[in-house]
C-alpha cells in the first residue's frame, strides 16, 4: 500500500523476474589522466575491472576503505562520469541503447549523496527541490508538489512544518530524510545510497536506517549501500561486496563476508574494528606495508604487499573473482583450488 | 518496524524547535526566503538607505522633468547669460546660452541616468548569458569564450569605450553601445567565476539525475544561485558607467548639444570657469552625487548578501 | 620560474593577436569614408581612387590587415593624415608625457591609498577608519574631468597659484623635469590620482584587516614580538597584492587617461586620441590605441610575473 498519491506499483513493471539481477555490472574500468609537471601521462585507475550482480529486492552493502574506487562506482553507475568501458544491463536490458536510455534508466535508479547540505540547493525551498524531479518529467506543478509534501509526511518530516523551510535551517538528520524523500520522487526501483548516512550523529543514524528499512519493504526497493562502516554494512545489508585499489576483492552473503571472510584483506578490516571489550583487545596490526597508490598498483595481487598469506605466485598471477562457496566469491590465489599458492585448497576435495 | 514520528524523535534529529514553529492549524510555515533576507537586512542600513533614497528621488526627478521644470530648458536668452546662483529669477543660476539651470539639470537627469543605467542593464543580461552558458557548460566552450572576452579585457575600460565612440560617431545610441562592450567582459566573468564555483555541487548533480535538460538545470537550479552576486556587481557598475557616460558627453562624444546632459554641459560651460564657476561646476556635483549614492547603495546590497545566515 | 614566464608569454599571444585585431577593425566601423577628412570636397572621382590605392583601402580587409601588421612588427605604425609625419613618431613623444603623468599620479595614489588604508586597516570601526572610508568611495565615486576642473578653478581661477592648463610655460609641448615644469604637473596629477587612491586605500584597508584578525598574528605577539615587528610581517603579507593593484592603475591611468588631458590639455596619448578622434586621423587612432592597449597587456604581464614572484602561495607549475 502506498502514500504517493498515483499508487504506482513498482512490482509492475519487472520483467524478467526474480531470478534476474536487477543491475548486472561487467567489466567496468574508469580511468582519469593526472597530469605531472615532468610530462609523463599517468591515469589514477579509479575502477580497474569490476564484475557484481543486484539482485531484486536485496540490500547490497559496498565497503572498503578510501580510495578503493567504491564512490566512483557509484557515480559510474549513475551515469554522473562516463565509463570507459564495461556492460550495464538493467532488468537485462543495456542501459544507454535504444531500450533503455539513460533518461528512463534514471526514472528507476536514483541516488542519495553523502553531503546532505551540498546536496540540496540552498536556493529552493525543500518541497520544490523534492518536487523538481517530477516537474521536469512531466508530472503538472500541483500534483508534484502534493507527491513531495506526502513523501515528506512518509519519511517522518511534518510537511506543514518542513515544506516551506530552506535546507540551512533544518538539521543534518533532517536534511538525508529530505534527500531521500527527493530520491523517491521519481519512484525508482533501485537506490543508490552513497555514504548516506555516514555524516550523521549515531543515534540520527539509527533511526535513517530503519527508515531506510521500512521505505525498502514498502515500496519494494532494491538498494545498494555504499559505506565504510562495517557495522552499518552488517545491519543493512544481505550481501556485501569488498573492494580494494578499484577492484572487488570479495562478495558474498553478509554474514558469510563478515563473520568468516574469506580474503585477507576482509580478515584484516574485520579483526582493525575497534572492539569496546578490553578482554578483546586489538594486539597487532594486521594490516602492514604501504598504503595502496592507484596510480600504480602492485602487480599480480594487488593486495600482496600487505597480505600476511602472500606468496611468490601472489605477486604474478592476478586472481580471478571466482566463487569458493554457491554465491561467494573472492579474489584470493589461497583460496581457490589449483592456482598454485600452498594454501590452496586440493581441487579433488573441493569439487 | 516503524520509526514513530513523535517530538522525541524530532528533537533527538536536532531539529530547529523554535516558538515560531508551531504552526496554525491547517497554515503552512513559509521561510522568508534568500531575497527576503537580504531585503529585510538592507533596510536596517542607514546608509544604504539614504543612499537608495537620493537615486528615488533622482529617478523621479528624471521621469517627471518634462512637467516639472520651471522653465523651459532649451529657451536661452544672450541677456541673461551666466547668472550666478542665489539670482531672483534663476535660482540656480544660468548657462552659458542663458538657459535656467535648475530646469536643465532637472532635464539633465534624465539623459544621464539614461546613457548611464542601461548599458549596465544590457550588459547584465548579455554577460550573465554568455558567463552562466561558459560556467556551466565548460570545456572548449568555456575556453573560446573566455578567451575572447580576455581580449576586450587587454583594454583598459575608458580607452575601450573612447576607441568604439570614437569609430562610431557620436550620438547616446553609440555611447550605449559603445558602453556595452565595455562592460559585458566583466560581467561576463565574474558570472563564469561564480557559475563554475557551483557546477560541481553536489545538488547539480542530483538534478542531472532527475533527467532535466541542461537548459532547465541551469534556468531552474543554477540561475538562482548566481544571479544574485552577479547583480550586486553589475550595481557596483553603474556609478562607472554614469562617469564614463558622462565622460563621452564631455568629449562631445556621446549627447549631442542642444539636450542637456551633465557630461556634456560640463564641456559646454568650461569656458565660463573664469566668470562664474560654481555654476560651471553644478553638473559635475550632480554626476558625483549619483554615483556616491549608487556606489554606497550597491556596498550596502553586498553587505546584506555577505553574512551567511 | 623562467617555465611560468614562457607559459605566461605564450597565453598573452593570442590576446596580443587579438587586440591587435580589434585595433585594426575599430577604425574600420567607422561610418564613412576614412580619406573625406583628407580629400576636398570637389576631388574628382580619379583622385579619390588614386588615393585610396596609395593608402591601401581598396585591397580586402584581411589583405589590408595583413599588410599593417607587418608594416607594425618592423615598426612602423604609417603616416598620420592630418599632420603628415609618422604615427610612431607622435605616439612615442606623447606616451612618454602620458607616462610621466600617470607615474607620478600612480605613486601619490599608492602613497596616500596605502596610508590611509594602513591606518584604516589597524583601527578598525573607529574615526580614521570611516574618515579612510568615505574617503576611498569619493575617490571612486568621483568623476575625475570634473575634479580636474574644480582644482582649475579653485587654485588657477581664483587663487592663481598654479596654471590650469599646458605641459610648460612656452604652451603645450614637452614636459622637462625642472623647476618651472613642475608646477604644470601638479593640477593633473593630483586630479588623476584621486582615483587609483581610492582603490587602493580600500583594497589596502580590506587586506591589513584580513591579515590582523589571522592567527599567526596572535602567535607572533604571543611569542613577545613588538608592534613593529608585527608591521613588518603584515606588510610583508600585503605586498603583493598591494603591489599588483598599483601596477594594474598605472596601466588604466595610462590607458585612460584621456579625459584629464583634456581638461589640462596635457600632451600625452590622451589628448592625441582626442584630436586624432575629431580629425578622423585613422591612421593616428590605430597607431595610439594599439600602443596603448599593448602597454597595457606588457604591463599585466609584469604585474602577473611579480606577483607570482613575490607570493610564494602561488603555484608556479
Amino acid at each position: 500500500m502506498s502514500v504517493i498519491p498515483d499508487g504506482h506499483d513498482p512490482f509492475a513493471r519487472d520483467r524478467g523476474g526474480p531470478a534476474q539481477p536487477l543491475l548486472s555490472v561487467s567489466g567496468l574500468y574508469k580511468h582519469f589522466p593526472v597530469r605531472k609537471a615532468g610530462g609523463k601521462k599517468q591515469v589514477v585507475r579509479a575502477v580497474d575491472g569490476v564484475d557484481f550482480d543486484v539482485l531484486k529486492g536485496e540490500t547490497l552493502g559496498i565497503v572498503g576503505e578510501s580510495g578503493c574506487g567504491k564512490s566512483t562506482t557509484a557515480k559510474l553507475l549513475m551515469g554522473l562520469i562516463e565509463r570507459d568501458a564495461g556492460g550495464l544491463l538493467y532488468d537485462g536490458q543495456a542501459v544507454g541503447e535504444r531500450a533503455m536510455p539513460w533518461r528512463s534508466y534514471r526514472r528507476e535508479v536514483q541516488m542519495v549523496f553523502q553531503d546532505s547540505y551540498a546536496s540540496l540547493n540552498p536556493r529552493m525551498t525543500v518541497e520544490q527541490s523534492i518536487a523538481f524531479g517530477p516537474k521536469v518529467n512531466g508530472v503538472p506543478g500541483r500534483e508534484a508538489v502534493e507527491r513531495a509534501r506526502a513523501l515528506l509526511a512518509r519519511v517522518g518530516l511534518e510537511p506543514r512544518r518542513f515544506a516551506g523551510r530552506y535546507p540551512h535551517e533544518i538539521s543534518g538528520g533532517q536534511r538525508q530524510r529530505v534527500n531521500i524523500a527527493r530520491a523517491l520522487a521519481l519512484e525508482p526501483r533501485l537506490v543508490l545510497l552513497d555514504e548516506a548516512v555516514s555524516a550523521l550523529d549515531k543515534s540520527v543514524e539509527a533511526q535513517v536506517l530503519n527508515l531506510l528499512l521500512d521505505l525498502k519493504a514498502e515500496f519494494g526497493l532494491t538498494y545498494i549501500f555504499i559505506s565504510h562502516d562495517l557495522n552499518v554494512v552488517r545491519f543493512i545489508s544481505d550481501r556485501v561486496m569488498v573492494m580494494y585499489l578499484g577492484r572487488v576483492s570479495e562478495i558474498g552473503p553478509s554474514d558469510a563476508v563478515l563473520d568468516a571472510p574469506a580474503h585477507p584483506y576482509t580478515e584484516a578490516l574485520m579483526a582493525s574494528m575497534p572492539s569496546l571489550d578490553p578482554d578483546n583487545r586489538t594486539a597487532v596490526a594486521l594490516l602492514a606495508g604501504d598504503p595502496p597508490n592507484p596510480i600504480d598498483p602492485p602487480s599480480g595481487c594487488r593486495f600482496h604487499p600487505r597480505c600476511p598469506l602472500a606468496e611468490e605466485v601472489c605477486g604474478v598471477t592476478e586472481p580471478p573473482l571466482d566463487g569458493i562457496r554457491p554465491l561467494h566469491r573472492v579474489a584470493c590465489l589461497a583460496r581457490q583450488p589449483g592456482s598454485g599458492h600452498a594454501r590452496a585448497p586440493n581441487p579433488a576435495l573441493a569439487a | 518496524m516503524t520509526a514513530p514520528v513523535t517530538a522525541a524523535s524530532m528533537a533527538l534529529d536536532g531539529g530547529l524547535l523554535t516558538a515560531d514553529d508551531a504552526a496554525p492549524e491547517g497554515a503552512f510555515v513559509s521561510s522568508r526566503g534568500f531575497w527576503g533576507h537580504v531585503g529585510h537586512r538592507l533596510v536596517r542600513d542607514p546608509v544604504a538607505m539614504g543612499a537608495g533614497a537620493v537615486i528615488l528621488l533622482v529617478v523621479i526627478v528624471a521621469i517627471l522633468a518634462p512637467w516639472i521644470t520651471p522653465m523651459d530648458p532649451y529657451k536661452g536668452s544672450m541677456l541673461r547669460r551666466l547668472k550666478h546662483v542665489g539670482d531672483a529669477t534663476y535660482w540656480l543660476g544660468s548657462d552659458e546660452l542663458g538657459r535656467d539651470m535648475i530646469s536643465r539639470l532637472m532635464l539633465g537627469a534624465r539623459l544621464s541616468l539614461f546613457i548611464g543605467v542601461t548599458p549596465v542593464l544590457i550588459a547584465f543580461v548579455i554577460g550573465s548569458g554568455i558567463g552562466v552558458l561558459a560556467g556551466y557548460v565548460g570545456g572548449w566552450t568555456n575556453t573560446i569564450l573566455m578567451r575572447t572576452i580576455d581580449v576586450f579585457f587587454a583594454f583598459p575600460s575608458v580607452l575601450l569605450a573612447i576607441a568604439l565612440s570614437g569609430a562610431l560617431g557620436a550620438g547616446i545610441f553609440n555611447s550605449i553601445v559603445s558602453l556595452t562592450f565595455v562592460f559585458v567582459p566583466q560581467i561576463a566573468r565574474v558570472a563564469e567565476s561564480v557559475t563554475t564555483g557551483i557546477r560541481r555541487r553536489d545538488y547539480i548533480d542530483a538534478a542531472k539525475l532527475s533527467g532535466a535538460s541542461a537548459l532547465t538545470i541551469m534556468r531552474v537550479q543554477v540561475l538562482g544561485n548566481v544571479v544574485g552576486p552577479i547583480f550586486v556587481y553589475s550595481t557596483s557598475l553603474i556609478s562607472v558607467s554614469m562617469i564614463l557616460a558622462s565622460g563621452l558627453s564631455f568629449l562631445g562624444l556621446g549627447v549631442r548639444p542642444p539636450e542637456p546632459e551633465w557630461g556634456l554641459m560640463l564641456n559646454t560651460l568650461r569656458t565660463a570657469i573664469y566668470v562664474n564657476p560654481v555654476v560651471a561646476a553644478l553638473p559635475g556635483v550632480c554626476i558625483f552625487v549619483v554615483s556616491i549614492a549608487f556606489n554606497l547603495f550597491s556596498d550596502g546590497l553586498r553587505a546584506a548578501m555577505e553574512i551567511r545566515q | 620560474m623562467l617555465l611560468y614566464i614562457l607559459k605566461r608569454l605564450v597565453y598573452v599571444t593570442p590576446v596580443a593577436f587579438g587586440v591587435s585585431v580589434v585595433c585594426f577593425l575599430l577604425v574600420h566601423l567607422a561610418p564613412g569614408d576614412p580619406l573625406s577628412a583628407v580629400l576636398p570636397a570637389d576631388a574628382t572621382q580619379a583622385t579619390i581612387d588614386e588615393m585610396r590605392a596609395a593608402y591601401g583601402f581598396d585591397k580586402p580587409l584581411p589583405v589590408q590587415y595583413a599588410i599593417w601588421l607587418w608594416h607594425v612588427l618592423h615598426g612602423d605604425l604609417g603616416i598620420s593624415i592630418a599632420t603628415g609625419r609618422p604615427v610612431l613618431g607622435e605616439v612615442s613623444r606623447a606616451v612618454v608625457n602620458s607616462l610621466i603623468l600617470a607615474s607620478v599620479a600612480t605613486v601619490i595614489g599608492f602613497t596616500f591609498g596605502t596610508l590611509f588604508g594602513f591606518v584604516a586597516g589597524y583601527h578598525r570601526n573607529s574615526l580614521a577608519d570611516r574618515a579612510a572610508s568615505a574617503l576611498s568611495v569619493f575617490g571612486v565615486s568621483v568623476p575625475h574631468y570634473w575634479l580636474g576642473m574644480v582644482l582649475v578653478i579653485v587654485f588657477s581661477a581664483t587663487l592663481g597659484w598654479l596654471p590650469p592648463t599646458g605641459a610648460g610655460p612656452d604652451g603645450s609641448g614637452n614636459w622637462r623635469p625642472d623647476f618651472d615644469h613642475l608646477r604644470y604637473l601638479i593640477l593633473p596629477a593630483v586630479t588623476m590620482s584621486v582615483i587609483p587612491m581610492g582603490i587602493i586605500a580600500r583594497t589596502v584597508r580590506a587586506l591589513v584587516a584580513d591579515i590582523l584578525s589571522q592567527d599567526f598574528v596572535e602567535a607572533l605577539r604571543a611569542k613577545g614580538l613588538d608592534e613593529r615587528g608585527v608591521f613588518r610581517h603584515v606588510v610583508r603579507n600585503a605586498a603583493p597584492t598591494a603591489l599588483a593593484i598599483m601596477g594594474l592603475q598605472l596601466g588604466y591611468l595610462l590607458g585612460g587617461s584621456i579625459l584629464v588631458e583634456t581638461v589640462f590639455a596635457w600632451p600625452g596619448t590622451g589628448f592625441l586620441l582626442n584630436a586624432a578622434i575629431f580629425q578622423r586621423d585613422l591612421p593616428l587612432l590605430q597607431g595610439s590605441i594599439l600602443v596603448l592597449a599593448m602597454f597595457f597587456v606588457v604591463l599585466n604581464l609584469l604585474v602577473d610575473v611579480m606577483q607570482t614572484a613575490l607570493d610564494p602561495r602561488i603555484e608556479r607549475a
